[in-house]
């Protein structure tokens, strides 16, 4: 009997800490996309995620939109939001040293972290399940049903960004310009439109895996940083700019997390990922699946 | 140090010595005292930092968690084991100093965004270290029964006394720190900042440079750390999360991040812009922060002590540029 047990926990860690995982993989895919194209690491990406909830439960709760509405209404107000953080901040610091660009991003965070406290309070909010009805059982162990919606969320968002990438004139030319910036300008390539391009995508993927995860954890002002946190410590792991390292990283992440908090400690489940981040940062910087040589080329 | 700044520095020691008697003479901002014993506590943190950021061009988003240990240390020490306060602020600044030999060794070989977020992930460990370790530091709902100071058993008590102290110890870390930058390491430091590859050419142990800095910092914070715990005589996580760390640097930031008289000046505008006049703001006050911290980064990148200065700032150096292709 006690074998059962045991066997039921670890699909129940297993369970949550692959849906939480499929969170910080699009939070790292996210990063990846902006520093493609810019060398710039948004620190502001974590806070994407929690206005995409928070535009989720104004738009389902104040304006009574149905969920699948809120969802994408949710995913293009945060998508304006990097618009405007691309328009209105980033476009005047192209001149910027790295410092300064850090602090600028680290600003706009705050900014948009205050502003959803004026806007929403500092109560967290919750919303419903994508669709209601009761948890799978499998071998004991309970999964919801939103968790699975989480998977799925990050799976079409995975699929469609290979699409994007190697199928459309866009994606190419979004690719051309992470590979040499200069050289897609000469072709003709409006790296200008490009990097604007990028944090629109950016901040919807942050805004849907928002949606996502609300049900599941709330979702409350200031949750960003942590979020960002995590999500930057997955696309290191996976190896800064690779998107399918970014995506088991971040179920690699997840499940970590998970574990600690079932076996270990609750308490410093919210640590693990980052002594992981700080681990790789300081012996493998090029990630797990990226290759040393390849990192000496890029610029921090 | 040069001729001007040994005039403002003797300048600095008469405005420390008479600002007391004039505000206490005037009872709207009679309590200006307090703040500027916070003023110097934040300002010893803050000339650490000018001294990694402008001078050696690395950024520490850590020094909450430097400034936390110091505290805790003291806090702990004489709280839970009875120890001289004069004893505990030096173990304090050691464990500080240690930790941060042990994270700046291999923090420092990183650069840009990626010491950044290094830094930050290091100081959120921290802070949720000082959050779940209960029995020692009571979480998040924090430690009380913390003595406060005293020298030779006459205890400092008014808030004049603690204005005198943390100012000495300001100008006294002031003093060392132009000592440093007019040595053979400042110069390194320089170097450092504006060309790494080429200082190291030039036979510059870079790292260790670096990472003696970035000890330094680690300790005035903690010592700072220290002041705070005795002078509040009240300790919580929340004093030393990572708002507190992007506060430090915005101190840095608005006075100006190439002259520890920035730094001196950040933190004193930035105390009395967030506990006296800001207070009208309320909850605006976050909001108001980031505006603050994104008009300096995108148009006064040289802080506000540029102003004052007659020689044209440094050229950005050109290495450290983001892609300005885009």
């Amino acid at each position: 009997m006690d074998g059962t047990w045991l066997g039921t926990d670890l699909l129940q860690y297993t369970a949550s800490g692959l849906t939480v995982g499929a969170i910080y993989a699009l939070v790292a895919i996210g990063y990846n996309i902006i520093y493609n194209v810019t060398e710039i690491i948004n620190f502001a990406q974590g806070e994407f995620v929690m206005l995409g909830g928070l535009f989720a439960v104004f738009f389902l709760e104040t304006l009574r939109f149905p969920i699948l509405a809120a969802f994408f209404a949710a995913i293009i107000s945060v998508g304006a939001v990097g618009f405007a953080m691309e328009r209105f901040v980033i476009q005047r610091a192209r001149n910027a040293s790295v410092l300064s660009l850090i602090i600028i991003t680290i600003a706009v965070s705050i900014l948009l972290k205050g502003s959803a406290m004026l806007g929403w309070g500092k109560d967290p909010y919750s919303l419903p399940a994508f669709t209601s009805g009761s948890p799978i059982l499998v071998g004991g162990a309970a999964i919801q049903l939103q968790a699975l919606w989480v998977l799925a969320v990050g799976a079409v968002v995975v699929i469609s960004l290979s699409f994007f990438f190697h199928r459309s004139l866009y994606g190419k030319a979004m690719l051309a310009c992470a590979d040499n910036p200069s050289a897609a300008r000469m072709v003709g390539i409006r790296v200008r439109q490009m990097v604007l391009l990028s944090f629109i995508l950016s901040a919807a993927i942050g805004a849907a895996a928002g949606v996502a995860i609300t049900p599941i954890s709330l979702m409350e002002y200031d949750r960003g940083a942590l979020l960002g946190l995590k999500g930057f410590g997955a696309a290191v792991l996976g190896g800064l700019g690779n998107f399918y390292g970014a995506l088991a990283a971040g179920l690699l992440l997840g499940l970590a997390e998970s574990f600690c908090a079932g076996y270990l400690s609750s308490g410093y489940k919210d640590a693990v990922a980052l002594i992981l981040l700080l681990l790789v940062l300081f012996f493998k910087p090029e990630g797990l699946f990226g290759s040393a040589e390849a990192a000496k080329l890029k610029r921090f | 140090m040069k001729k001007t700044d040994r005039l403002i520095f003797i300048a600095l020691i008469c405005f420390i010595a008479i600002f007391p008697w004039v505000v206490q003479n005037i009872s709207a901002i009679s309590h200006y005292v307090e703040l500027m014993v916070f003023a110097g506590i934040f300002g010893l943190v803050c000339l650490g930092l000018s001294l990694l950021m402008g001078y050696a061009g690395q950024i520490s988003l850590a020094q909450a968690a430097f400034f936390g240990i110091g505290a805790y240390s003291s806090g702990i020490l004489t709280a839970h084991f009875g120890w001289n306060p004069w004893l505990a602020m030096p173990v304090g600044a050691l464990l500080a100093a240690a930790v941060a030999w042990m994270v700046g060794i291999p923090a420092l070989r990183l650069k840009g965004h990626y010491l950044a977020m290094a830094t930050l992930g290091f100081g959120v460990i921290v802070h949720i270290v000082f959050n779940e370790e209960v029995d020692w530091t009571g979480g998040p709902s924090g430690m009380v029964d913390i003595p406060g100071l005293s020298i030779a058993g006459w205890k400092i008590s008014s808030e004049l006394q603690w204005y005198y102290l943390v100012w000495g110890a300001v100008l006294l870390v002031l003093l060392f720190s132009f000592h440093i930058l007019h040595s053979r390491v400042g110069r390194a430091l320089r170097a450092i900042h504006e060309e790494e590859v080429a200082a190291e050419a030039m036979g510059v142990p870079t790292s260790r440079y670096k990472v003696q800095i970035f000890i330094f910092g680690a300790v005035t914070a903690a010592v700072a750390g220290s002041f705070y715990t005795h002078y509040v005589t009240f300790l919580s996580p929340s004093s030393f999360n990572l708002m507190w760390s992007i506060r430090f640097v915005l101190m840095v930031m608005v006075g100006g991040m190439q002259s520890l008289w920035g730094a001196l000046l950040g933190a004193v505008l930035l105390t009395f812009v967030g506990n006296e006049w800001l207070q009208v703001f309320a909850d605006f006050e976050v909001v108001v922060y980031g505006g603050i911290l994104l008009i300096v980064a995108l148009f006064l990148p040289q802080g506000l002590i540029s102003l004052f200065r007659r020689e044209p700032a440094a050229p950005p150096n050109p290495i450290s540029h983001a892609s300005d292709e885009g």
